[in-house]
């Protein structure tokens, strides 16, 4: 999932129609100075940090100028700032409007219906899980006909909106609709969608961009820069990497074997840190790619639970062990191996052999990885 | 007809010239499934394993009179491919491929269900009756002919639980893997009225995990109309609160989701519900014991 900061989804909005406040992004505070100054943002404006998470009002990452000196000293005051982890790089300056009425619209997946609902509630700018449910209108729709002009005409309802704001709310879910289907997203959100006079204006913006439809929007794979080197190699492998706070590193294959590892790893009392799901795949050299990914990432102990179903096993213990003999001894960690399916009495002679905690049971290895753990402490 | 797949089901692979394709098209036949035809758009007149490939969908149905398609056509080429087996006439197909974008599935599974198609998956591990056919990728030796029915969202974590319950003597009736994406052709709401009418199929095992409300849902269902007994695991109790959409998700589903509101909504619903994966296969030994006591 790509989270685009506000600016960036704004910059999707206006491809696709959706109005916006007059506004610039500035990236030091004598660049929002001169924004200001030039006139390319009117005064006075607001000066929002670019952060992707919540509460950044509270947070004193949204500030407001009346004049170029004041933008410059608000972008100053917000720039290199870290909020909840991230570190404000960019300020989004936009002209002040005089606001009638805050609203809240998204399009997101309804999983259950399997269908995209479109979400609207009167009440905008406060966090839309405080409203009550009688309060927010969720209208399904049919991805074959699309958002039809009757669906538009319900939601302006729904806002009360009449007149002006209701034809300019019209054409901005067309543009909201075609930018959720067109830019694959999995949410396009505005919250507070703001209400200035005849019209309406989208003052803040919520998009995330689904990870699976890179192949149709190469741009947005170079957005993400949040991942840590490990997690990129990761990703390039197609290797789901995933930090958690605690010491046993986990190699699993599968989402679900992955997950119920970790449930049982913890039950046990151990606690698992970096852990590494290859997928639905017992391809032996994925095996040997994720267990030199992990040694990288200098667990405490290993905990190796792979199901071969295609794959026999014997085959991916001898990849295993081939990879073992890659890391550096200084670097070597205990490691305990379930490994099920196919071959799977030869599969753990042959870990055997080469120094492997081998356990065919779950319970059992997961034990002996945690005890390895806490000795290794 | 069992669930869904029986000795009359003739299977076109689509996308069969590739590695997976090839592989599993292998692997079905091992386990007795008619794999009549395969699909490859410019390797038509060619066979694998002499199973006769097609350029198209229609043609391998009018020459083998396939009725179910397993497709291991790369994502974005997928709903493409499942709309020529629609149109072609096909009745049930699994989508092995994962990273199908949901925009892409809510158009497949809509338009197929509009013409009367079901889809399994995608990324999912497929259909199984065995000593019947396959249709997917589920690992033949795990399977043993039996009366237990599980229908699962995972899948080498299917592969570990089926395992498990052949190790203690039992076997399965039908084994589907709906797979984990967040749009999906068939669900546990879909399956377990096919399981209920299975007179195979005397119990159930249902496998979950955290995320979206579908167990809930199932456990719903269950509770009003399901006849039989269940026995349910749900992974991910350990893991951190997940991704979620965003504040829009979280008001769609409101507070259900997580571990906690599913293995209550399933115990509610009267299940029998492990903690642990390896807790299952005696679970369902008890309850099969207390089936054959009545």
């Amino acid at each position: 999932m790509v989270k685009l900061a506000e600016w960036r989804g704004k910059d999707v909005f206006r491809k696709y129609g959706v109005p916006l406040p007059r506004g610039a992004v500035a990236r030091s505070a004598e660049e929002a100075e001169s924004l200001t100054r030039s006139g390319a943002v009117p005064l006075p404006c607001v000066v929002k940090a670019q952060v992707l998470s919540g509460g950044r009002g509270k947070g004193g990452l949204v500030r407001f100028a009346n004049s170029p000196e004041e933008a410059r000293s608000a972008a100053a005051s917000i720039l290199g700032l870290t909020f909840k982890d991230e570190k404000v790089k960019e300020v989004l300056l936009e002209e002040k409007l005089p606001i009638n009425r805050e609203l809240y619209v998204s399009l997101t997946l309804d999983r259950a219906l399997r269908l995209p609902i479109l979400i609207t509630s009167p009440h905008g700018g406060v966090e839309i899980e405080s409203v009550p449910d009688s309060e927010i209108d969720r209208q399904p729709v049919d991805p074959f006909p699309g958002l039809t002009a009757y669906e538009r005409r319900r939601a302006a309802k729904s806002l009360g909106l009449e007149g002006g704001p209701a034809k300019s709310l019209d054409g901005l879910l067309v543009g909201l609709w075609n930018a959720f289907q067109r830019e694959d997203a999995e949410l396009v959100e505005i919250n507070p969608l703001a209400v200035v006079g005849d019209r309406l204006v989208a003052l803040d913006a919520k998009v995330t961009i689904e990870d699976d439809a890179s192949f149709r929007h190469p741009d947005y794979a170079e957005i993400r820069d949040d991942r840590t080197p490990l997690e990129e190699i990761a990703r390039e492998k197609e290797i789901a990497f995933v930090q958690l706070d605690g010491n046993i590193g986990v190699i699993a294959n599968g989402a679900g074997l992955t997950m119920a590892t970790l449930d049982v790893l913890k039950e046990l009392g151990g606690s698992p840190g970096v852990f590494l799901d290859l997928g639905g795949t017992d391809d032996p050299k994925k095996v040997a790619e994720a267990f030199l990914l992990m040694a990288q990432a200098k667990p405490a102990a290993v905990f190796l639970n792979i199901f071969g179903g295609v794959t026999k096993c014997d085959t991916v213990a001898r990849g295993l062990v081939e990879a073992m003999s890659q890391v550096a001894p200084a670097d070597r960690f205990p490691l305990v191996a379930r490994i099920r399916g196919n071959n799977e009495v030869e599969g753990t002679t042959i870990l055997r052999a080469a120094g492997v905690t081998a356990v065919p049971d779950l319970k059992e290895s997961a034990q002996a990885a945690v005890e390895a753990a806490r000795r290794a402490r | 007809m069992t669930v869904l797949v029986d000795h009359e089901t003739r299977v076109v692979v689509q996308g069969i010239t590739g590695h997976q394709g090839m592989v599993h098209s292998r692997q079905m036949r091992e386990f007795g499934t008619q794999v009549v035809a395969g699909v490859t758009p410019g390797k038509g007149g060619t066979d694998v394993d002499g199973v006769p490939v097609f350029d198209s969908v229609r043609e391998a149905v009018a020459r083998s009179q396939a009725n179910a398609s397993c497709i291991f056509v790369p994502a974005p080429f997928a709903k493409d491919a499942l709309i020529e087996a629609v149109d072609a006439g096909i009745r049930l197909a699994t989508v092995v491929t994962e990273h199908i974008p949901f925009h892409d599935m809510l158009v497949m599974y809509h338009y197929a269900r509009a013409k009367g198609t079901r889809i399994i998956g995608p990324n999912c591990p497929g259909i199984a009756a065995p000593g019947k056919a396959k249709v997917g990728i589920i690992p033949n030796m795990v399977f043993r002919p039996g009366r237990v029915g599980v229908i699962s969202r995972s899948g080498t974590l299917t592969y570990e639980i089926v395992n498990g319950i052949k190790e203690r003597g039992l076997g399965q009736s039908t084994c589907i893997g709906l797979g984990g994406d967040p749009v999906v052709g068939t669900t546990f709401l879909d399956a377990l009225p096919l399981f209920d009418q299975d007179p195979e199929t005397d119990l159930i095992v249902m496998v979950g995990e955290i995320g979206g409300t579908a167990e809930e849902d199932a456990a719903e269902y269950i509770e009003r109309h399901f006849s039989k007994p269940v026995v349910a695991y749900i992974a991910g109790r350990s893991a951190p609160p997940g991704k979620r959409m965003g504040h829009a998700g979280a008001i769609i589903t409101r507070g259900r989701g997580t571990a906690e509101t599913k293995v209550a909504a399933l115990e509610k619903a009267g299940a029998r519900v492990a903690r642990f994966p390896y807790e299952i296969p005696g679970l369902v030994q008890e309850a099969a014991a207390r089936l054959v006591r009545r």
